[in-house]
């Protein structure tokens, strides 16, 4: 040491700087990585809410509605089925000329008819129904107006562009600034989004229907894959002898949690539609293709779930008497259940978010009646998103946008669960 | 523990009960219609307006393209298999034999309308005049390397302005459908084999060569395969002002404000020109009814009513608000009469 003329300290100190300039480094590198995921996590987030967020109101016009009597009950009686059947589109047709008693013409009456959505004729057949007293009065009754207008009252209209290259003439941008002027346009909160099923008219269109349809699906996707994949990993990871063949099922497991989502929804088709008969678009199918998917997702984390716990507990356990199932349920798989809720919960996270096997059971479909049980017909919200963003009315990119919030809340609302599950009763030895 | 195991019993017993009802619930309420993407916005519309308005139930459409739809409908009879196909092209023979072996042998054929292609591009540039033949050469290929196209070399057009001298020295660069879409079907019989048609060397090739050398697309890149969502075309059409794209004329019809049609043979892409055949890429689309299912599955014969009548296919039909150019009076009386009638489909 003494003869290469410095001492143990100082070689040390002589590397030190360049050692801690490395360490600063590294550590600079990791902010930035992480900066970065997050920045594009912002990106997403920004550009999805933007165009988003005006889905969630829609403009609504007042319009004066008379229920003329000879119209929709020319014989009297108030018969329902008169009612149900008369022809509503001439009241709205009629309500929306005496707002504008000097157009005319039939192309511009035409123009004019387009101001209010289609779905106006059947609120109002709704408003007969409901009460026939209705009949012969006149009333004001607030109704969405056609998306294209949705849209020029959002801003989304380019007003400045020559008239060709608009879908909305100057004469019903002026209209329809005649009637903001009077009052008689208004901005609401759109419930429709919420209750309604799919409608190939942006306004009538809600994600009620998607909802249910995913619900259903991931009811029966947790039905079956929970206790399935429990009683799966426990007897893997507690009574399984090691051998060739448990090592093969092993492998495979883990080689099915790596099987791109389509090769599902192709064997659901081949075996649960085409060799069972179960029908095509229902939920039940939805379910088991997906419960096939997350499956080896929950088993390999209730398997680590199921290691993690000590041995001293088992030890504990079998000395003071129980058998092994009693020792086994009693406590080793409580202590591994937080663990194996979030494997769990992650795939169910996995689940919700899939499309690619649904689009071969037939899934992905123009379902409007929103669904009542797991055999009906029914799409799940991605799938609605995807339907969405493939339509030409531009404002379903809007609400395309919104579902993607909606889809959005219900997958960060899952994780966060994840993660309190593990806070609250995951336990460190 | 005990509790436990009656527990999973339990629930392994609902799902297997859940099961037996769904195989048990073999019949049907309501219609099932498979089928072309192109035809998908137009048929939910009337699907739509059918369960609003009457007391069965909404049918329900799915959009599996044209082909796939046909392998549906011709996989057999009876309730689990759809009821109508929608199709943006003609059945094939191919395929009416396939039904046929399955047993769908009475088929009802129902034309809805046209569909016009359009080849646009962003407002911020010029529109362009074209011909099938600029096209042709822009995008096959392989081109001729001579006047007669007897001979033939890998496609050399960089610019708009190498294929004809009086387009501007624009960068060829075209989005437009993949092989499997109905479009670029309708988009190579229509453009491609009319424009390789004017040399006259490949028109008189064998049918088989004449495809390969027609309907080739070329792969260096100036002819990208932009997926099934048409959405997407305009969108990047928007954020690059070079780029063609090749869609139906609905989302043109949407999108007036961001992008205009080249005009194909001086013929814009509008309305009134695809109604009237002037424009030459247009195509008609189809619905395949199923005779055997007009009786099991209620509703099938009014919800045809509704599609047939003049409120929704006629001129001024809510079918025309959503970019359907309807057939001249003449086609929609023959069809609705056929339909009415129940004539079998004859090729």
């Amino acid at each position: 040491m003494a003869a290469s003329g410095k001492s143990t300290i100082e070689r040390v100190r002589a590397t030190l700087a360049r050692r801690n300039r490395a360490e600063r480094r590294f550590k600079n590198f990791g902010r930035a990585a992480v900066l970065l995921g997050l920045l594009f996590l912002v990106l997403v987030f920004v550009n999805i809410i933007l165009t988003g967020y005006s889905a969630f109101w829609q403009t609504f016009v007042k319009l004066p509605v008379h229920f003329d009597a000879r119209v929709i009950d020319p014989r009297g009686g108030a018969d329902p089925e008169t009612l149900g059947s008369a022809d509503y589109g001439a009241l709205v047709k009629a309500s929306v000329r005496s707002l504008f008693p000097d157009v005319s013409g039939r192309r511009h009456r035409r123009e004019l008819g387009k101001l209010v959505s289609r779905g106006t004729v059947f609120q109002l057949r709704r408003m007969v129904l409901e009460d026939p007293s209705l009949v012969g009065s006149s009333t004001e009754v607030w109704v969405p107006v056609d998306d294209d207008y949705d849209m020029l009252h959002k801003g989304n209209v380019d007003r400045t562009l020559p008239e060709t290259d608009r879908r909305l003439s100057d004469r019903q941008i002026a209209w329809f600034d005649r009637l903001a002027d009077d009052g008689r346009v208004e901005s609401r909160f759109n419930i429709t989004f919420f209750t309604a099923g799919d409608s190939r008219e942006p306004e009538l269109a809600g994600i009620r229907g998607a909802a249910m349809g995913s619900f259903f699906t991931l009811a029966v996707t947790l039905l079956l894959s929970f206790p399935l994949g429990v009683a799966t990993s426990v007897y893997l990871e507690e009574f399984a002898p090691r051998n060739r063949l448990t090592a093969l099922i092993e492998v495979n497991i883990n080689n099915l949690a790596a099987v791109p989502s389509i090769v599902f929804g192709l064997l659901g088709l081949a075996v649960f539609i085409n060799l069972f008969g179960l029908p095509r678009s229902a939920p039940l199918v939805g379910g088991l293709v997906l419960t096939l998917m997350t499956l080896p997702t929950i088993i390999i984390a209730g398997r680590a779930a199921l290691t993690s716990v000590p041995p001293s507990i088992r030890e504990a356990a079998l000395g003071v008497g129980a058998s092994k199932l009693q020792m086994i349920v009693h406590h080793v798989l409580p202590l591994a259940m937080p663990g194996m809720l979030t494997g769990t919960i992650i795939g169910m996270a996995r689940a919700l978010g899939e499309t690619a096997p649904l689009l071969m059971i037939g899934m992905v479909a123009f379902v409007v009646d929103v669904p009542q049980s797991v055999t009906d017909a029914a799409t799940a919200l991605p799938v609605q998103i995807f339907l969405w963003l493939d339509s030409p009315e531009r404002a379903f990119v809007e609400r395309a946008s919104a579902a993607i919030m909606v889809l959005l809340a219900f997958l960060v609302a899952m994780n966060a669960l994840a993660v309190v599950l593990r806070r609250r009763f995951e336990r460190r030895w | 523990m005990q509790r436990k195991s009656v527990l999973m019993a339990a629930v392994v017993a609902l799902a297997v009960a859940g099961m037996a009802t769904a195989v048990s619930a073999q019949s049907r309420d309501y219609i099932q219609i498979v089928g072309s993407s192109t035809v998908y916005p137009f048929t939910t519309v009337v699907a739509e307006q059918f369960g609003k308005t009457t007391k069965f139930k909404t049918p329900k459409v799915e959009s599996t393209g044209s082909g796939g739809g046909l392998k549906l409908f011709c996989a057999g009879v009876g309730v689990e298999h759809p009821d109508m196909t929608n199709s943006s092209r003609r059945i094939k023979k191919s395929e009416v034999e396939l039904c046929g072996k399955n047993g769908v042998k009475e088929v009802v054929e129902m034309k809805v309308g046209y569909d016009g292609i359009a080849v646009a591009n962003s407002k911020k540039s010029k529109s362009l005049s074209l011909t099938p033949r600029d096209l042709f050469l822009a995008l096959a290929k392989d081109v001729p390397a001579n006047a007669d196209g007897s001979e033939r070399k890998p496609n050399p057009n960089k610019t708009w302005k190498d294929v004809n001298p009086k387009l501007p020295a624009l960068k060829i660069e075209v989005l437009g459908p993949p092989p499997t879409s109905g479009t670029r079907d309708a988009f190579v019989e229509l453009v491609m084999d009319a424009g390789c048609g004017t040399f006259a060397a490949i028109k008189s090739m064998k049918k088989k060569a004449k495809r390969a050398a027609c309907r080739t697309m070329r792969e260096d890149g100036a002819f990208v395969e932009a997926g099934e969502n048409d959405n997407l075309i305009v969108q990047k059409l928007d954020a690059n002002p070079d780029a063609f794209g090749i869609f139906g004329f609905s989302f043109l019809d949407q999108n007036f404000d961001k992008l205009h049609g080249a005009s194909i043979n001086g013929v814009k892409p509008e309305f009134e020109t695809i109604a009237d055949g002037s424009y030459p890429v247009s195509r008609p689309l189809y619905i395949y009814i199923k005779k055997a299912h007009l009786d099991v599955i209620a509703g099938m014969r009014e919800f045809l009513a509704e599609y047939t009548s003049e409120k929704a296919w006629g001129d001024e039909g809510y079918l025309t608000d959503k970019g359907l150019i309807p057939m001249p009076e003449k086609e929609r009386q023959m069809f609705s009469s056929d339909v009415k009638n129940l004539k079998n489909l004859a090729l």
